[in-house]
């Protein structure tokens, strides 16, 4: 899933300050999930930003709406006849809902609640680590099922590099060598020998976000 | 043991302060309330393992969005007894009410009480 | 080894089968080309060939390149150490063209340290390619006169080409694996870590050798002399991949503080002689990190001075 953080509540205010009726989106996805952006963190913030305008003795406007899901037309399309009654949509979608949005209600400014981190899983409750970066084309197979790219802090396609500490990473003793984790699989896989020492050649990266804005197009399933 | 405490308190009754979340809080406040205090059982003997623990850590973030947005932190506060400590909780009860007392009414009401003046 | 594919003194050196000694200086923080000057001063006389290393624990200096070149244009033999972190292909490529274009014959691939330690911890990084894909991409050029895009290069770079290898790092069973790979990569030198564990570096080497790598490619022991207990206890503690035994560490600390730089030299002399006659060693690359003065005497006192002279 992508996995977000919310924003700073004084960074919201001041985001939010200038308006007078505001509307706060949750998404019932990925934010719902990692605790950012769903119907629960819409009405504590909801709360506490009416509270604080109250506060300052001004009379804001604040309403709660969660959709099913930001990245669609249909269920964007849910608020297209209550939009006008608001001066800006605060969204706690990730990035791609907060965009969305903005193109379907363009003339309505939508601001961001939260921060959109990585894709990832979450561990624990409350503790969520990346596992992908979408570069486009999937390694691995190679990789005994742990991405390089994601979770090497250089992205070293032949690892380890030769920061490697029991099995931590030079950045930080708290995060994995992706390396080492790369070599434990492969062996608990019986696919060390044979694995380790093929070179991997050069990456395309244009798949990557080095080539662009990328897009997905399927003619088979398009209307 | 009938204890007096403070009739300024409303109770509101929950099976376990795991069920209370910070958006009761921070209703309470916005809805004029001065003070809120959670009543919980002493950590490590939670019926339902750890809701005690969970209401303290949302006690907590309510007193950081407390302080945030203005109103203070300090007006909500975690307390823990065991259901033997009928004493305690009037204590609490007292305890709480002098400090709101001494913070004074909910920030939100005056505001507003300014305005209507 | 015995026949040379470029034009490099250290390849002449290290293929005619004599211990090489190479050293390296760290570019300044500033524009003045004195200081590289004076410090390759210092040591031209008592190494075969000097690194320069490149923005090294990602902080930034002047260029590497550059360098280089001041080197060059003193008559000296440069080693160019490239790291992966700051540039991608094009301008990898375009550098080694560049450093090729003034006769610099050595290249040291390196991934770099990650720009957290450094005084842009802020930055991106590229890491487009790595470490062994770099290697890759010399050969490539050199060998077969191409870019990596595939079109031809005129006047292709002739560079000895050369690889960083940490014995010491973790997971150690994949650390002769790894140098296979670098050589099957194309690494036709090694310059290791600094090494204090010689008993853990031998035990490597022995895998090396075990498999005959170090036929195919010629290994320099990374020495770096500790200049106090301070420095020792540094490097055991917050330098990743750095294995440096309690007892050094103890033996700094037991001599008095103006004693201890000499104490330093001697931990340094003591490990070169231990592992000159060692199979698989084919010299030493010193590195007397901001200490570059103090080279001479340890090549002096290890039995490596003078050195010799290749002809053209």
């Amino acid at each position: 899933m992508i996995v977000a953080e919310k924003k700073p509540m004084e960074e919201i205010i001041e985001e939010v300050k200038g308006y007078n009726k505001i509307l706060i989106a949750g998404c019932n996805e990925c934010v719902t999930v990692c605790e950012a952006g769903g119907k629960k963190e819409v009405q504590v913030l909801a709360s506490a930003l009416r509270m604080y305008f109250m506060n300052q003795g001004k009379e804001i406007k604040i309403d709660e709406v969660t959709l099913e899901r930001q990245c669609d037309h249909e269920y964007l399309e849910e608020i297209r006849n209550i939009i006008d009654q608001y001066d800006a949509v605060l969204s706690l979608a990730c990035g791609v809902g907060v965009q969305f949005m903005a193109e379907k209600y363009f003339t309505t400014p939508i601001l961001p609640g939260v921060n959109t981190c990585f894709l990832g899983a979450t561990e624990e409750r409350g503790f969520w680590t990346e596992r992908c970066q979408a570069c486009g084309q999937c390694i691995l197979a190679r990789t005994g099922g742990i991405c390089p790219v994601s979770r090497c802090a250089k992205r070293l396609l032949n690892g380890p590099c030769g920061g490697s500490t029991k099995g931590k990473c030079e950045i930080d003793s708290n995060v994995d060598c992706a390396w080492q984790l790369i070599i434990d699989r492969l062996k608990a896989l019986g696919r060390l020998e044979q694995d380790y020492e093929k070179l991997t050649p050069i990456k395309d990266w244009s798949t990557d976000r080095a080539g662009g804005p990328r897009k997905v197009v399927r003619e088979d399933v398009r209307i | 043991m009938r204890l007096q405490y403070p009739d300024t308190i409303r109770v509101v009754r929950v099976p376990c302060t795991g069920k209370v979340d910070i958006i009761h809080i921070l209703r309470s406040f916005e809805k004029g309330a001065d003070g809120v205090y959670v009543v919980g059982c002493m950590e490590g003997d939670c019926r339902f393992n750890n809701g005690n623990i969970r209401a303290k850590k949302r006690v907590a973030l309510a007193k950081k969005i407390l302080d945030t947005i203005g109103i203070g932190g300090e007006r909500v506060q975690m307390f823990n007894l065991s259901s033997a400590e009928g004493p305690k909780f009037a204590q609490y009860a007292v305890e709480m009410t002098d400090k709101i007392k001494e913070l004074g009414a909910n920030p939100i009401k005056k505001a507003f009480k300014k305005k209507a003046a | 080894m015995s026949e040379t594919k470029t034009p490099s003194k250290l390849e002449k050196i290290l293929s005619s089968g004599q211990l090489a000694v190479t050293s390296e200086c760290g570019p300044p923080r500033g524009s003045d080309p004195e200081v590289i000057r004076k410090k390759a001063q210092m040591i031209k006389d008592h190494v075969d060939a000097i690194n320069i290393t490149d923005n090294q624990t990602s902080v930034t200096r002047l260029c590497s390149l550059a360098a280089c070149i001041h080197l060059k244009l003193m008559g000296l033999e440069p080693v160019l150490q490239m790291v992966v972190r700051d540039r991608n292909r094009i301008a990898l490529q375009s550098d080694i063209l560049g450093a090729a274009s003034f006769d610099i014959h050595n290249i040291l691939c390196l991934s770099g340290d990650h720009q957290k330690f450094g005084d842009n911890p802020q930055g991106q990084n590229v890491f487009d390619i790595d470490s062994m894909q770099l290697i890759q991409t010399v050969r490539l050029m050199r060998d077969e006169g191409k870019f990596l895009g595939g079109d031809d290069i005129a006047r292709p770079p002739k560079m000895f080409v050369g690889a960083a290898a940490n014995p010491f790092a973790d997971p150690f069973e994949i650390r002769v694996p790894r140098l296979a790979k670098k050589v099957a990569a194309g690494a036709e030198f090694i310059q290791t870590q600094c090494i204090y564990n010689v008993d853990r570096f031998k035990e490597w080497l022995k895998g090396v050798v075990d498999r005959g790598l170090h036929e195919k490619v010629y290994i320099l022991a990374g020495v770096t002399p500790f200049k106090s207990a301070g420095m020792a206890k540094y490097m055991k503690n917050r330098v990743p991949g750095m294995d440096v035994p309690d007892e050094l560490v103890k033996r700094m600390s037991g001599v008095p503080k103006e004693k201890q730089p000499e104490e330093g030299l001697s931990i340094c002399v003591e490990t070169i002689e231990q592992l000159k006659e060692v199979e698989g060693v084919s010299g030493f690359h010193i590195m007397a990190i901001e200490w570059e003065e103090k080279v001479p005497e340890i090549v002096e006192r290890s039995g490596l001075y003078p050195r010799p002279s290749v002809g053209e």
